[in-house]
């Protein structure tokens, strides 16, 4: 059996350790003090179709990310722990999408890639934390579903078994192909960066950054296709611009605060039980615990 | 995010060292590999571009995965369980990391899977492996019996066995036995021809063998009946797909907890020759022993970096007298000391690891060519230099990996003898690094005829003569002072011609050419980046002064008469 499999994946900037300059004065982001990385649940997604190529060696594994020119990152990070290719969406018109624009955009892709049998991403992007986006896909692609999942645990007979980590439990759901799919964190890590695929990909490049600097390894482009990134515009998707970007965005940021945190009032306590099993009645009470 | 290469300037340091220019073009012979695999470089450029990034991937493995498992993996260990070894699921994690990542056979040839690296890239993931846990990186060292392999089994032995191990398949070397440990001569499991079924059968016991459930087993065996020393011994294939080989226990060890070390059983185990009979010992051991030694080595250095960082990051941290204990000169000074023994271990490790990538590249370009009367003359200058440098180096390395973490644990005080901190680790798997592959006082056998023949002279005296910048001058007559010093001492003792004299002070005259030759190569160092590393230099050259100055002072006021007290 083969499977095409594309993995949906976002470049974003690393939220997880933020520090004072995380954010500029008029209040976006300062992209400068946060490294750009491979949205974390996606490497999971990564992980789950890698996972579902090695048990089909013969099944593809296809990125798709919308972007910035350096986004290109993101299929490289790909082809580097062992997808087979990507697409790029990069293009001015893309910019400034919400989520409705970004399910948009790469549905559209999908069409244009064609056939699959799964689609995989990540639950939620960590700059964003919508988890619209893999739902707006399905929905937009008609096809059905599983949020959530944290394993495949088997693709038999045109059917597909995932387990799914909620809340309170876990649900072990079936479904037809083709579908979608997000992964939780709780999923398997992503594997490495391998090192035979980092040799034969690093000069991997898209038209776009072949454009931007001149490379001394420019003649491997020819000889080597692999290394040639697929980029594409809103035209080479056939999309309507006027759904792209911000034009097709009815999420409209109003107004952005800095908030800082700081203590506004105190309570000192004693060290008997009694004080300190009020104070933990009090935090589960107001939701700070449990 | 840990990476242990990214985090450690002085990896990069070596990594580019000026001679790896030369290695680079001998191991890629004009780059004729990039027509046939996609990941092999162009160019010199390229080559090295590859080298960073493959050590980065090793960096992140080993510190995102290897080095978080370290502990738990010290305190489960492996099992025997149905004659068979089960790791610890940390180590079983690790594995899985290291061949995703594909780092497994990093120097072994294209054709077989390998990605075709010097050995100096291999030694320096094992130098970050030992960081992160030493005990697992026995099972990595493990790798370069493959070496010994590609260099003495046949093509189709080669084609069998080394694509399984590029592909992650894990190998020992089964030579210790109950009654051979360092007298290896007296091996005594049997190896019988079985010449029906085309192969060999082996029967008998060995003792303290490093994951000896392994995949891939090189033995050394007793081919010739009623033979008593090491030419009745011959090296052969065990595949553990054929059986026969059990394992009866796994040694309760005081460090290295993760790696199991295996008694195992040989009943009439199938296996095949390896190379020619009776070359077993004397050649194939020989040098898999020297390669094992510079894994060591590196083992050891490894271990160094993670005793200094455990200490430095302690000493920052602990307050006592209302400030930082590394405020204290009484710790700082051990600080220094670590960091300089640190810097000095590593420099002879790499120095030795590209020594041994000349020659070994050389002799495998003869495979293919006749080397010209250049090309021989190097490779004897290198093979000689290898082998002069792999004993002295695992000697001070082992030895200053011992020392470290020793320190390390002092700057600790009372916590680091508790079971809280890594530093007790540490000090525990530094314990074997200078017993293992030959103990310190074997590596003194070996380093001693350098001594005498003048091989370590002939080296320190080509340091002499680089030019360096001017600001180190000052180090450099202390070092030519050093020099003398060392000069004089083995003449007089060597003109004594009394072998019991000889050996008796020999450790003290391999320790004057090591610091001697450790002080130099940390010039060098100072040299190409002063500011890493004039701090390591200055220290470690004043502690080496005073350590030949001590030997001088020994040797020099020595009654040979009063020998009969120390035999």
């Amino acid at each position: 059996m083969s499977l095409k499999i594309i993995v949906l994946a976002k470049q974003v900037p690393d939220t997880r350790n933020v520090g004072k300059d995380a954010m500029k004065e008029d209040g976006t982001v300062n992209r400068a003090a946060l490294p750009a990385i491979f949205n974390p649940e996606d490497l999971n997604a990564l992980e789950q179709a890698l996972r579902l190529k090695d048990q089909y060696p013969e099944s593809t594994v296809t990125l798709l990310t919308m972007g910035p020119p350096r986004a290109a990152d993101i299929i490289r990070e790909g082809l580097f722990r062992g997808a087979d290719g990507g697409y790029l969406l990069t293009d001015r018109a893309f910019a400034g999408a919400d989520t409705l624009a970004t399910s948009y955009a790469l549905s559209m892709a999908i069409r244009k890639i064609g056939q699959f049998d799964v689609i995989i991403s990540g639950r939620q992007a960590i700059d964003g934390d919508t988890a619209q986006v893999g739902p707006q896909v399905a929905e937009k692609l008609s096809i059905p579903q599983i949020t959530y999942a944290e394993e495949i645990l088997a693709v038999k007979n045109g059917k597909i078994t995932v387990k799914r980590r909620l809340e309170r439990g876990v649900e072990v759901a079936e479904c037809a192909l083709p579908l979608l799919i997000t992964v939780n964190g709780s999923a398997a890590a992503c594997r490495p960066r391998n090192s035979k695929r980092i040799q034969k990909y690093k000069y991997a490049k898209t038209p776009s950054e072949k454009q931007a600097a001149a490379d001394e390894y420019a003649p491997l482009f020819d000889s080597r296709d692999y290394l040639n990134l697929v980029e594409w515009s809103t035209a080479d998707i056939d999309a309507d611009t006027q759904q792209c970007g911000l034009s097709g965005s009815p999420t409209k940021v109003k107004k952005i605060e800095n908030v800082v945190f700081q203590a506004k009032e105190s309570k000192t306590l004693d060290a008997s039980d009694a004080q300190i099993e009020a104070l933990i009645v009090e935090l589960i009470a107001n939701h700070t615990i449990g | 995010m840990a990476n242990f290469y990214t985090d450690n300037p002085s990896l990069k340091h070596h990594l580019h060292h000026p001679l790896m220019q030369h290695i680079v073009e001998l191991k890629e012979r004009n780059f004729a590999d990039a027509d046939h695999f996609d990941y092999a470089p162009i160019d010199f450029a390229d080559a090295m571009d590859s080298y960073e990034k493959v050590m980065e991937i090793a960096g992140e493995v080993i510190g995102e995965v290897i080095a978080p498992n370290a502990e738990e993996v010290d305190h489960t260990g492996p099992q025997v369980v149905n004659n068979r070894v089960v790791y610890a699921p940390g180590t079983t994690e690790n594995l899985n990391a290291t061949i995703q990542a594909g780092l497994s056979g990093l120097s072994m040839p294209r054709r077989y899977g390998g990605l075709n690296f010097p050995m100096t890239a291999f030694i320096m993931t094992t130098d970050m492996v030992a960081r992160a846990d030493a005990g697992f990186c026995t099972l990595w060292s493990l790798q370069d019996c493959a070496e010994t392999l590609y260099e003495f089994g046949d093509e189709e032995q080669r084609q069998k066995y080394i694509p399984r191990m590029c592909a992650g398949e894990t190998m020992s070397m089964d030579l210790t036995e109950p009654d051979a440990g360092s007298d290896l001569q007296a091996v005594m499991l049997k190896a019988t021809e079985d010449p029906e079924n085309g192969c060999w059968r082996l029967n008998g016991v060995k003792r303290f063998i490093t994951n000896g459930d392994s995949d891939i087993h090189l033995v050394l065996a007793r081919s010739e009946e009623g033979t008593k020393d090491g030419r009745g011994l011959s090296m052969f294939i065990y595949d553990k797909r054929d059986g026969g080989v059990n394992v009866r226990r796994i040694e309760n060890k005081m460090g290295i907890k993760g790696s199991p070390t295996c008694e195992l059983t040989y009943k009439n185990a199938k296996a095949y020759l390896c190379g020619s009979r009776k070359l077993g010992l004397i050649r194939y051991v020989m040098s898999l022993m020297n390669g094992a030694r510079l894994g060591i080595m590196a083992q050891a250095t490894g271990l160094s970096e993670a005793a200094y960082r455990e200490a430095l990051a302690y000493a920052k941290d602990r307050r006592q007298f209302g400030k930082a204990i590394i405020e204290f000169p009484a710790v700082s000074e051990m600080l220094a000391a670590i960091k300089a023994k640190l810097d000095a271990s590593r420099s002879i490790l790499y120095e030795t690891a590209r020594f041994v990538d000349i020659y070994k590249t050389l002799e495998d370009v003869e495979k293919e060519r006749k080397l010209d009367d250049a090309e021989k003359a190097e490779l004897k200058k290198y093979k000689k230099l290898a082998d002069a440098y792999t004993p002295l180096g695992k000697a001070f390395a082992t030895e200053y990996a011992n020392q470290n973490a020793y320190d390390a644990i002092q700057i600790h005080g009372g916590s680091g003898f508790m079971k809280d901190y890594p530093c007790e680790r540490i000090y525990r798997d530094a314990r074997i690094t200078n017993i293992y592959e030959g103990t310190t006082q074997l590596q003194v056998v070996a380093a001693i005829r350098h001594v005498l023949t003048g091989s370590y002279l002939t080296q320190i005296q080509t340091y002499q003569a680089e030019t360096l910048r001017p600001e180190l001058d000052p180090l450099k007559a202390r070092l030519t002072k050093m020099t003398n010093t060392y000069e004089k001492l083995v003449a007089q003792v060597a003109e004594t011609k009394n072998n019991d004299y000889i050996d008796f002070q020999a450790r003290r005259l391999v320790e004057a050419a090591g610091h001697t030759i450790l002080g130099y190569l940390l010039l060098s160092d100072a040299n190409r980046d002063y500011e890493q590393f004039i701090r390591s230099a200055e220290v470690y050259i004043a502690y080496g002064e005073a350590e030949v100055a001590k030997i001088q002072q020994f040797i020099e006021s020595f009654d040979i008469d009063k020998l009969q007290y120390y035999l």
